[in-house]
């Protein structure tokens, strides 16, 4: 039976699609470990023991300790209020949840920044990032929590624990996967972080990096700033996968699961609400209300005609970074769910490594790349997608793969011992299962691609800019009206998305 | 199955790259050089200028020739080493930066062409290089901006220099990461060398605050958040002559003197040697820094100073030649030893 369901989707064939996707990604790893380290180990050596790296190491590790901790406890809490409990109104909590997602992180800080213009330092960053990256934590566990089985928490009642030590015992154990994988998204993206950093004056590897591309004549300072953040980002992935442990918690076929009983709120009820809101109002309202003041300052145009230009332009891109990702992040996805080894392990490690470093890191170590041996395509269309391939397609993978999940083996086992042919059990069984997860991994990537940054401004060819890069150009002058069509747009083109996403969370759990 | 996956997934690929691809405008226009014949074409910018400004150059430019120009924004440092790094294949026909020490990096890597004699001729002689492979297109001053209420007139620093005293602790802010502030330290270096310059940057560290840009220096002393801010005149000049948002509680305080404080930093123009369209190229410079170029400085509230011969500046600016600046070749400004110091002080 093994043979039967291995070979139809993991050949050796979608291991080397794999294998190429796994090394596109890489090359610009290697062209920033030759910068770095093409100057001889002496000065690689002296820039990297320099205080300044000692000072960015503490801010990079301060955020991610402050927000990610702040993220998992806040999370895990709404999550569980939202699912387990007798919270009135469950369902608009958890879209209300969920919707900052749709608030491009750096929009955010731009809407804080220019109501309270003093705001700056690690407290300031750390509210913004929570804020904004809050819903990585929260969709995944809320749909574990969804999910879980209610019996075995009731066999743990039985067995004489009481609520607490089962929610510490049982429940946690079983969302530690969905948490892990949160807070490891959590962390990628604030080391990956810029836009929200550079507003609220907070140093960390990325906006040096940046600035040191910027100021410095020559890469090997910021490629040695790029080294340290590939570390980094490789502890974080080591860490999760140490924490995330070999256990599975499976359950044969979807069976009938219990549905909780919902934990009364009693007289709590006051305060989990006025918590929430309060919450929900830092995390939209301030955003909407900042984005309205600015919208009807009167001092820019609503609807400039570079608004237009740049919308499309960021559709066309976001369409095909989209497309072309889904397609990159397929034979990861199978191999993964499929055949999960050290190889596929191995290669979708990398692909994590690449799409931890900030897009401007990728982004010069693909100009580098296309001026020594890709001449026509350098300040083309197809590299910048190339980039947004790069720095997006574990975010496809992870979705597609969790779409392969849920169609475990054993369904294609079934179709293919009631008769059908690998191609039939394929088309009727596998496709309808995974095609959400597909569409999913699609839109997370256009998501994401509509708001990215700096890669984007290295890359776009002459005459293109997109939406983030005209927000960026007027509200880095601190032209706030100016910027606020643009932000709106963003949320605009991805809130759509963001609710597609979410109406199946199932898919983006980790 | 998976093959037919692949292909599929292929096809989809190639044509959603091209529809990407036509969405930029990257349509390679022909390129037409004809001796003789006035230039024609179209020509590719690498600007790293304000986006409003060039771009009322560029619409004038293309309204009187029918020259037109695709534009590329950056920023100086990265741009003038995105255009070393592609050296002869550079896509880029012009350069055009905020000051000059990126300008200097692309002439020492000898990817500039010399510019016409009649276009050098047309600018005052302090603000074009003597090399003569790049012309200065307009210029800006150092200013200290001080909010009153903050720190009283008297108490205001003589010189630059004494920035780095520890009683001015915490006492001013600078967008110190930007190629506009890396301009004055490149010109204080030129004029103090290097241990002073260094010592001053390390009492920049201790003193100042790091701000974004210039914009978010001087609203920071707006706000009274920092007394003092080290910037270039016309974001003061651009913002008084509109809301005076940024800058209504705030004073400019002029070092003059010669002292390094009263650096006039020049923005470059230059043609690359590698430019498909040289002719166009040269005409567009020599626009720019003739009479209705060099109009449009002081005329579209950029508020820079203008650099052609006989040509005004807007009338709310002192005039250039009051500011008692201190007498630097703008190629000699050394961009590179500056970010070495300035990464040796911990700042960058």
């Amino acid at each position: 039976m093994r043979t039967l369901q291995a070979r139809p989707l993991a050949g050796p064939s979608v291991a080397a699609a794999a294998l190429v996707v796994a090394t596109v990604c890489v090359l610009p790893l290697l062209v920033i470990g030759a910068q770095a380290t093409g100057q001889g180990w002496g000065a690689t050596r002296a820039q990297l023991l320099r205080p300044r790296v000692a000072e960015l190491l503490g801010n990079t590790l301060a955020l991610v300790g402050v927000t990610v901790t702040a993220c998992v406890v806040l999370g895990v809490t709404a999550a569980w209020l939202v699912e387990r409990t007798t919270l009135p109104g469950a369902s608009v909590w958890r879209v209300l949840l969920v919707a900052p997602l749709a608030v491009p992180a750096f929009v955010n800080a731009y809407a804080w920044v220019s109501l309270r213009p003093g705001m700056d330092g690690l407290g300031a960053a750390a509210l913004v990032t929570t804020l904004s990256y809050l819903p990585f934590v929260f969709v995944p566990c809320s749909a574990a929590l969804r999910g879980l089985d209610q019996s075995w928490e009731d066999t743990a009642r039985s067995l004489g624990l009481g609520r607490w030590r089962t929610f510490w015992r049982v429940v946690l154990p079983q969302l530690r996967p969905a948490l892990l994988g949160g807070a490891l998204l959590v962390a990628l993206h604030l080391l990956a972080e810029f836009g929200v950093l550079a507003m609220l004056r907070y140093p960390t590897f990325t906006t040096a990096i940046l600035e040191q591309y910027e100021a410095a004549f020559d890469l090997s300072a910021g490629g040695v700033l790029a080294l340290v953040l590939m570390g980094l980002c490789a502890t974080f992935l080591g860490l999760e996968y140490l924490l995330r442990g070999r256990r599975r918690h499976t359950r044969l076929g979807s069976g009938v699961v219990r549905r909780p009983e919902p934990v009364p709120l009693g007289r709590w009820l006051p305060v989990v609400l006025a918590g929430l809101t309060g919450l929900v109002l830092l995390a939209l309202g301030v955003p909407l209300a900042s984005l309205t003041r600015w919208l009807g300052s009167g001092g820019a145009p609503l609807l400039p005609p570079e608004l237009i230009r740049s919308l499309a332009s960021t559709g066309a891109l976001a369409v095909a970074a989209g497309a072309v990702t889904v397609v990159a992040a397929f034979p990861l996805a199978v191999l993964l769910e499929r055949r999960r080894g050290v190889l596929a392990t191995a290669l979708e490690r990398v692909t994590y490594v690449s799409s931890a470093l900030p897009g401007v890191v990728i982004a010069l170590a693909l100009v580098t790349l296309a001026i020594r041996w890709l001449g026509p395509l350098y300040q083309s269309s197809v590299l910048l997608v190339v980039a947004y391939v790069i720095l997006f397609v574990p975010r496809a993978t992870v979705s597609i793969r969790a779409a392969f999940g849920a169609a475990p083996p054993s369904l294609v086992e079934a179709a293919r011992a009631l008769g059908s042919s690998p191609l039939r059990a394929l088309r009727r069984v596998v496709l309808p299962l995974v095609l959400p997860g597909v569409l999913g991994g699609f839109a997370l990537v256009f998501i994401a691609t509509s708001t990215e940054l700096t890669a984007t401004l290295l890359l776009a060819p002459t005459g293109t800019t997109t939406l983030a890069t005209a927000f960026w150009s007027a509200s880095d002058a601190l032209d706030y009206a100016l910027a606020a069509p643009y932000a709106l747009a963003m949320i605009v083109l991805s809130a759509p998305l963001t609710w597609f996403v979410l109406r199946r969370p199932e898919e983006v759990n980790t | 199955m998976s093959r037919r996956l692949i292909t599929t997934a292929t096809t989809v690929l190639t044509a959603l790259t091209l529809a990407a691809c036509g969405t930029g405008s990257t349509t390679s226009a022909p390129s037409s050089s004809t001796a003789g014949a006035s230039p024609s074409g179209s020509i590719t910018l690498y600007s790293a200028q304000h986006e409003d400004l060039v771009k009322e150059w560029v619409d004038g430019f293309t309204a009187d020739t029918g020259i037109t120009v695709q534009v590329r924004q950056g920023k100086d440092a990265s741009m003038g080493s995105q255009i070393v790094a592609e050296g002869a294949k550079s896509p880029a026909d012009v350069f055009v930066t905020e000051n000059s020490p990126a300008m200097t990096l692309v002439e020492k890597a000898g990817l500039l062409a010399p510019v016409e004699k009649a276009t050098l001729e047309g600018v005052g002689t302090a603000y074009r290089p003597s090399s003569g492979a790049w012309t200065g297109i307009a210029a800006r001053s150092t200013v200290l901006v001080y909010n009153p209420s903050k720190i009283a007139e008297a108490d205001l620093p003589a010189s630059l220099m004494d920035l780095q005293d520890p009683r001015y602790a915490g006492q001013w802010g600078a967008a110190a990461g930007g190629a506009d502030f890396q301009a004055i330290v490149a010109g204080m270096l030129a004029a103090k060398g290097e241990k002073a310059t260094a010592d001053w940057l390390a009492g920049l560290k201790a003193n100042a605050q790091v701000y974004q840009n210039n914009t978010a220096t001087m609203k920071a002393v707006n706000a009274g958040e920092i007394p003092m801010g080290v910037i270039y005149h016309y974001y003061w000049y651009k913002d008084q002559a509109k809301t005076k948002e940024g800058s209504g509680n705030t004073k400019l305080h002029y070092f003059k003197g010669q002292d390094v404080g009263a650096f006039v930093s020049v923005s470059g123009g230059g043609v690359l040697k590698s430019s498909a369209n040289p002719a166009a190229a040269q005409a567009f410079l020599a626009w720019i820094t003739g009479p209705k170029g060099q109009q449009i400085l002081s005329t579209s509230q950029s508020m820079e100073y203008a650099v052609g011969t006989g040509s005004a500046s807007d009338p709310a600016l002192p005039a250039l030649d009051s500011l008692e600046a201190p007498t630097v070749d703008p190629s000699a400004l050394n961009g590179a030893a500056v970010i070495e110091l300035m990464t040796n002080a911990g700042i960058l």
